[in-house]
């Protein structure tokens, strides 16, 4: 059914429509609508669950690490400080291999404190064992959650994922959602069966201490489970298609690749406007596109180059950074072509910290110095006064 | 291949190491003053102590030799002597 | 030698739910009280248990000492990891009867873990919390923790020619957990070991949160002979530093009375090398004394005597 809500409540039905067992709640601007719209949907007994409201991030976190080992299907949600407070927790859920969904209200990171969007959050637990998706509008987010159970659940597979959507720009803004309906939800997610539980009748012992005669080959297990990960989110899309008679999903989305020498590659909501840029450099004649990054971990190697295959030009632009080396996504995306005799050229541009508005003609002119200065990394749209601070 | 890992689905398993390998010293069971108290039963950190009967004993596949169960033995029935190899 | 004729039906052996060949040290008080508890608790229990000696000696992978369904998950969170356990277990419907147990050692409870803790007192869950107090972080080198008693030494307060060692007095961890209004306050001792059995069966048959503190006495940590663990747990309760009593719905409902059985703190402190440098100097004379008022005021407070 078609409803107008925010992304917040698109996520929030997304949850319900997954039958959770337990979801915990801890709140953080900008991820509280969801939380909030899920209590609303517990005490009206639209959602049967669990809702703990604990006394930390890192409380929540720990309290779907448990729920999950006992065999429920668990949820959260957070967001920038929240996030990385959690941080242990999601190294050890990974590392437990158990399959928690989180979403992520991408937001700055402290210090200084800003509230509004970037994705830095989920770059800084980029190495953790998440899989992690990155929504362009309400529709990704409410059929990625879905689609996040299945995947994570599937045995073969056994961990966790971050589904992350743009703070603000996705959490609080409306749009039309096809909210699934429950019977095809319930067809498309069975329920969770782990194979190895916490239980009195078969009584095991998890966490154990792994010396380093044993450890490594964990690691060496959910890297392989990540390139495993790939085909079978592939395989999901296709599965959701037949279910909901709509696509969503996948690792990456094209537009207007054919014949583009010069196309650009992002994650996020600001896809959305880099799609209208493309519009119009189309317009003036030039072979642009837009390659969107819906699967940042496992980082889809084979699907970039093979859909990049061809194109001169690639224009990284992206809402992280990792200091001291500089962008994440154009270094992954470099990597990607490594020895590649035909490996494009790469700009990369760094946008939107902090939530700084990233308009049209930000991105027109990125494209413009991209053709001009070759493989030179920017900071778009730095502003003078700011730049010339005492503290 | 994606198995999940750090599970021990063995409870108990620990009883592959003998931890008796560790001692240097052993308690001997007099079996002369017992008097079914059962105080060593309680107090072993390992849990190894078995019996029943005025009739106790060690398990010296995994007694440490720690020489807590002769310290409390009220009526001295146990002793610890040095293990000799 | 015992009548035999007049001795009453033999209890049969069982083996405890924590097997033995785990790598606790020879001696060990933690290890001891963790035997007894899981005893008492019986195998109808899940345990999640956080980082610290008890979870390294009992669980090097592929071994494990547990026989009750158990799990490890980090430092600060057994309270919570125990709390997203029960919640499981009743959204699931598998929860009826299943005794909870979180347990974690003294800085694992009053230190870093402690915000986990109050958050699962505050919100009610039927969950029993124990806490190892072996009063110091032992398994990475006896460093101290907010329940190291005063002057006691360690490898972070250590004793020098400028210091007596640990300068604070013991966290009041019972306090703060009856503070928040749960059911279910104990102390125990593992060298009290009938008490502390009863005290866990008593804490499982009550429902909602519930904290019991369990003095482990260390040989390594506080560097005396193993096989003294009893006695030098006993004279910690003796002297008074360490009071063992219940407190239900916040009031001292039963406290361990010492009567003439109470010793002077020095027979508590001399045996143990931690406290070794009160007796090297005569200054020394004047911390002992003011540990004898941490034990004159507990006596007083709870009516020891």
């Amino acid at each position: 059914m078609k409803k107008i809500i925010e992304g917040s409540l698109a996520l929030a039905e997304a949850v319900k429509l997954c039958r959770p067992h337990v979801v915990s709640a801890y709140p953080i601007t900008p991820q509280t609508h969801i939380v909030e719209n899920l209590a609303q949907m517990v005490a009206d007994g639209e959602l049967k669950c669990e809702f703990v409201n604990t006394e930390s991030e890192f409380g929540a976190a720990s309290v779907v690490l448990g729920a999950s080992a006992a065999g429920a299907r668990a949820f959260s949600a957070s967001s920038s400080q929240g996030l990385l407070l959690m941080a242990e927790v999601l190294f050890n859920i990974a590392g437990m291999r158990l399959p928690v969904v989180l979403a992520c209200a991408n937001r700055s990171v402290s210090a200084p404190i800003n509230i509004w969007n970037d994705q830095q959050d989920a770059a800084a637990l980029r190495d953790a064992g998440l899989i992690q998706f990155f929504a362009e509008d309400n529709q990704e987010v409410h059929d990625m959650i879905i689609q996040a159970y299945k995947i994570c659940e599937n045995p073969e597979i056994c961990l966790p994922a971050l589904v992350n959507l743009d703070g603000f720009i996705l959490t609080h803004a409306f749009e039309p959602v096809e909210v699934c309906d429950q019977k095809l939800v319930d067809e498309f997610l069975p329920p969770y069966r782990p194979a190895n539980y916490l239980s009195v009748d078969k009584p095991m012992t998890f966490g154990a201490l792994f010396e380093p005669t044993w450890y490594q080959e964990t690691r060496y297990r959910i890297q392989q489970t990540m390139e495993e990960a790939k085909p079978l989110i592939e395989e999901v899309s296709k599965d959701f298609e037949k279910t909901f008679g709509r696509f969503s999903g996948g690792l990456l989305e094209k537009y207007r690749m054919e014949n583009a020498d010069t196309v650009f590659v992002s994650m996020g909501s600001v896809v959305g406007t880099i799609k209208d840029a493309v519009d119009e450099l189309r317009k003036g004649g030039e072979k642009a596109g837009v390659l969107k990054v819906r699967v940042f971990r496992p980082f889809p190697t084979e699907a970039i180059t093979e859909a990049l295959e061809g194109v001169k030009n690639v224009i990284v632009m992206e809402k992280m950074i990792s200091l001291g080396a500089g962008g994440i996504l154009a270094s992954e995306i470099k990597n990607a072509f490594y020895k590649n005799p035909q490996a494009p050229d790469v700009s990369n541009f760094i946008f939107g910290l902090g939530g700084r508005d990233i308009p049209l003609e930000s991105i027109l002119e990125a494209y413009t110095k991209a053709k001009k200065q070759k493989n030179r990394d920017v900071f778009v749209d730095l502003r003078k006064e700011a730049l010339e601070v005492t503290y | 291949m994606s198995k999940p890992v750090g599970i021990v689905t063995k409870p108990g398993s620990s009883k592959v190491n003998k931890t008796g390998s560790w001692r240097t010293t052993r308690p001997v069971f007099l079996h002369k003053n017992c008097n079914d108290c059962r105080i060593c039963v309680m107090v072993c950190p390992d849990g190894v102590i078995f019996g029943s009967d005025s009739s106790y004993d060690a398990d010296l596949d995994y007694c440490k030799g720690c020489g807590i169960c002769a310290r409390e033995c009220p009526t001295d029935d146990i002793e610890m002597v040095l293990e000799v190899k | 030698m015992a009548d035999k004729t007049k001795r009453k039906e033999k209890p049969p052996v069982v083996e405890s739910l924590l097997a033995p060949g785990h790598r606790a040290c020879a001696g060990c008080g933690e290890a001891l009280a963790a035997r007894l508890i899981m005893d008492a608790a019986g195998s109808n229990t899940i345990v999640a248990t956080t980082t610290g000696c008890l979870e390294v000696f009992s669980t090097p992978y592929p071994e494990s000492a547990w026989k009750v369904a158990w799990i490890h998950s980090l430092f600060e969170n057994s309270s919570a990891v125990a709390a997203g356990i029960e919640v499981g277990l009743r959204a699931l419907g598998r929860g009826a009867g299943i005794n909870i147990i979180a347990q974690g050692g003294d800085g694992a409870t009053a230190d870093i873990g402690i915000g986990c803790l109050s958050g699962m007192f505050e919100r009610g869950h039927n969950i029993l919390y124990i806490c190892y107090d072996n009063e110091a972080y032992m398994n990475t080198g006896v460093q101290r923790s907010g329940l190291t008693p005063f002057d006691s030494h360690t490898s972070t307060s250590p004793s020098g020619s400028v210091s007596w060692g640990n300068p604070t007095e013991k966290k009041p961890l019972p306090q703060i957990a009856a503070a928040h209004g749960i059911p279910y306050v104990a102390v125990a001792t593992a060298s009290y070991y009938v008490d502390l059995q009863n005290k866990v069966k008593k804490a499982l048959s009550i429902k909602g949160p519930k904290y019991l503190q369990v003095h482990s006495p260390c040989p390594l940590g506080w560097a005396y002979k193993p096989e003294d663990t009893i006695e030098i747990g006993r004279l910690a309760v003796l002297t008074g530093l360490y009071p063992i009593y219940e407190m239900e719905n916040g009031e001292v409902t039963k406290v361990r009375k010492l009567g003439k059985k109470r010793l002077p703190v020095e027979a508590y402190l001399k045996p143990q090398g931690r406290f070794r440098h009160l007796f090297a100097k005569p200054e020394g004379k004047e911390e002992i004394r003011r540990i004898q008022k941490i034990a004159d005021g507990n006596i007083e407070r709870f009516g020891l005597v």
